[in-house]
């Protein structure tokens, strides 16, 4: 262990891919309840042409790829309220538009070189140093928006109907979502690549929808099993020197099988069960 | 009908659904303290109404007046509880506690950033108390019986003390036991504490014994009026013969 923090790069790789994959896993509780699971793989696409377009224009290609997923995000929102479409379709036609950019742009500027590369497959022991500051900002940003919006999310997720006539600003705080879902793929993407962002979303939350017997407790579950697959994710992949993308996902894979497993398990507790009904 | 005097005041509503009428020229008024009776057969335009006084569905035509406001600048959400029809009909593996549920019944008493404080625990234990549920509050809802979650819906709608509370066939799977105590906290909240209440409902039992005022609807509001007026109704007696056995005598 002394060894491998020995790497300025490993340093960098563990503190950032800790703390996004904990961010995605909490708010992949949310996305998977609201059953917008596959809004992470939609936005992973579009964030594929944003990408293209800024390595095309020389801009910074993050950067880039996080304006083009917000305004997809709220595209998607958009789509979904006035045009009456399903989710998923909404998500299908604003994906394959992005992919479509995306690749029009890489044959026109005649580089599929290994920048691009790394951006479908992840390049988290690459991260420099800058990348890994604006990523902590992000992610806190995001959890922070999440603590403060708390009762509000978890309310629109559970019954958005009511929360209405609650007074929670529906319309509003499901635009709030959408940014942070752009936010969060976007940083997901740094860890383990377009192809497998939307696993750091569902994986740990689905995992966690197993056994959880309350919203406090599937939050804390979610984050638990993204923080422990991250770390230990990167550890194997720089003992064995596997890509370190692949394997962060296959172990929290391992994560959501043994908790599925586990939920045949979990009984009430005794003295819930010896309450008079 | 004075505007005024009345808490919430539906001034000819209209609702089309995809050119389908579902609503023609609503208007009515619910004064303070009122026991309101919603019936009329399935599909007659009850959920809907609902929704439209709610601001959840906008009608065609017409306007809704709550507490002196438009519904669409309504504000005070606080004084509003509302338990949705088939409320038991949520994804069961949902993970919130029961008391997570009730919890959202406080949100609209809050102030950003909405955090809970201890004597939020102890409203939500006393709503909890009134639907005798209290020791399931740390139980899963979705591990509950249909009659159980719906119990848990109608502790959210009264956690946060509202002034008038609509529900919508809420006791729908709820055990005749249940049932009649349930109703009979109803009647006392509606007597001793004023609350105003918009019920929807199948049963002519509960209209007899606690509504005071009985509203029929069918696409159009064919009668509306007190519980002593809905019996007397030659146009009800007609409409119902052969149907329900009306028991109109209190006792
Ligand atoms: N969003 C919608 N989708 C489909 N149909 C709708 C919708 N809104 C209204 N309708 C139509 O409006 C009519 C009234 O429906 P509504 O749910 O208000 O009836 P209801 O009186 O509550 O019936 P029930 O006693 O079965 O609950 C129905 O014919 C229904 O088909
Ligand atoms: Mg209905």
């Amino acid at each position: 262990m002394e060894s491998l923090l020995s790497y300025a790069f490993m340093q960098r790789a563990l503190l950032a891919g800790f703390l996004i994959s904990i961010t995605c896993a909490i708010l992949g509780v949310f996305l998977v309840l609201r059953r917008d699971a596959m809004i992470g793989h939609g936005l992973a696409h579009v964030t594929f042409g944003g990408v293209a377009l800024g390595l095309f224009l020389y801009l910074t290609p993050l950067l880039v790829a996080l304006g083009v997923a917000v305004f997809s995000a709220l595209g998607i929102l958009k789509l979904k309220e006035r045009a009456g479409l399903y989710g998923d379709t909404a998500i299908g036609i604003i994906s394959s538009l992005g992919m479509a950019l995306g690749i029009i742009l890489v044959s026109l500027a005649g580089s599929f070189n290994v920048d691009l590369f790394g951006y479908l497959f992840g390049n988290i022991l690459a991260i420099d140093p800058e990348e890994v500051w604006m990523a902590l900002i992000l992610a806190l940003v995001v959890l922070i928006t999440i603590v403060l919006f708390y009762q509000e999310f978890v309310f629109l997720t559970f019954d958005p109907e009511s929360a209405r006539t609650s007074g929670v600003q529906v319309r509003r705080l499901d635009k709030l979502m959408a940014i942070l879902t752009a936010v969060t793929v976007v940083l997901g993407m740094k860890v383990v690549g377009i192809l497998l962002v939307s696993a750091l979303l569902v994986m740990p939350a689905a995992a966690a929808l197993q056994v959880a017997r309350s919203f406090k407790e599937a939050l804390m579950i979610s984050a638990s099993v993204a923080g422990i697959s991250a770390i230990a994710g990167l550890v194997i992949a720089f003992y064995f020197d596997w890509p370190a993308s692949g394997t962060i996902v296959a172990v929290s894979g391992l994560f959501f099988l043994v908790l599925f497993q586990a939920r045949s398990y979990r009984k009430p507790a005794q003295e819930e069960l010896n309450e008079r009904v | 009908m004075s505007t005024n005097s009345s808490l919430i005041h539906v001034d000819n509503v209209s609702f089309n659904f995809h050119g389908l009428k579902v609503l023609q020229d609503i208007s009515f008024s619910i004064s303070p303290g009122d026991f309101l009776a919603l019936i009329g057969p399935n599909g007659s335009g009850k959920t809907t109404l609902i929704r439209i006084i709610l601001g959840i569905l906008k009608p065609s035509s017409g306007r809704i007046v709550l507490m002196g406001e438009e519904v669409h600048q309504f504000t005070q959400w606080q004084r509003i509880g509302y338990v949705p029809q088939k409320a038991t009909l949520l994804d069961p593996y949902f993970p919130a506690s029961v008391r997570e549920v009730v919890a959202m019944g406080l949100i609209s008493l809050k102030r950003f950033p909405r955090l809970l404080t201890r004597q939020d625990e102890s409203s939500i234990d006393k709503a909890l108390d009134r639907v005798g549920l209290k020791g399931l509050k740390s139980r899963r809802i979705g591990e509950l019986s249909g009659g159980q979650q719906q119990r848990v819906f109608i502790a959210r709608a009264i956690v946060n003390g509202p002034d008038v509370l609509f529900l919508d066939e809420p006791t729908a799977g709820v055990d005749a036991d249940t049932q009649a105590r349930f109703y009979d906290m109803l009647a006392e909240l509606n007597r001793k504490e004023g609350l105003t209440i918009v019920l929807i409902t199948h049963d002519f039992g509960i209209i007899t014994k606690h509504a005071n005022k009985v509203a029929c609807l069918n696409q159009r509001l064919f009668f509306h009026g007190t519980h002593e007026e809905f019996c007397s109704s030659q146009a009800v007696q007609d409409l119902l013969r052969g149907e329900h056995h009306l028991v109109c005598h209190r006792h």
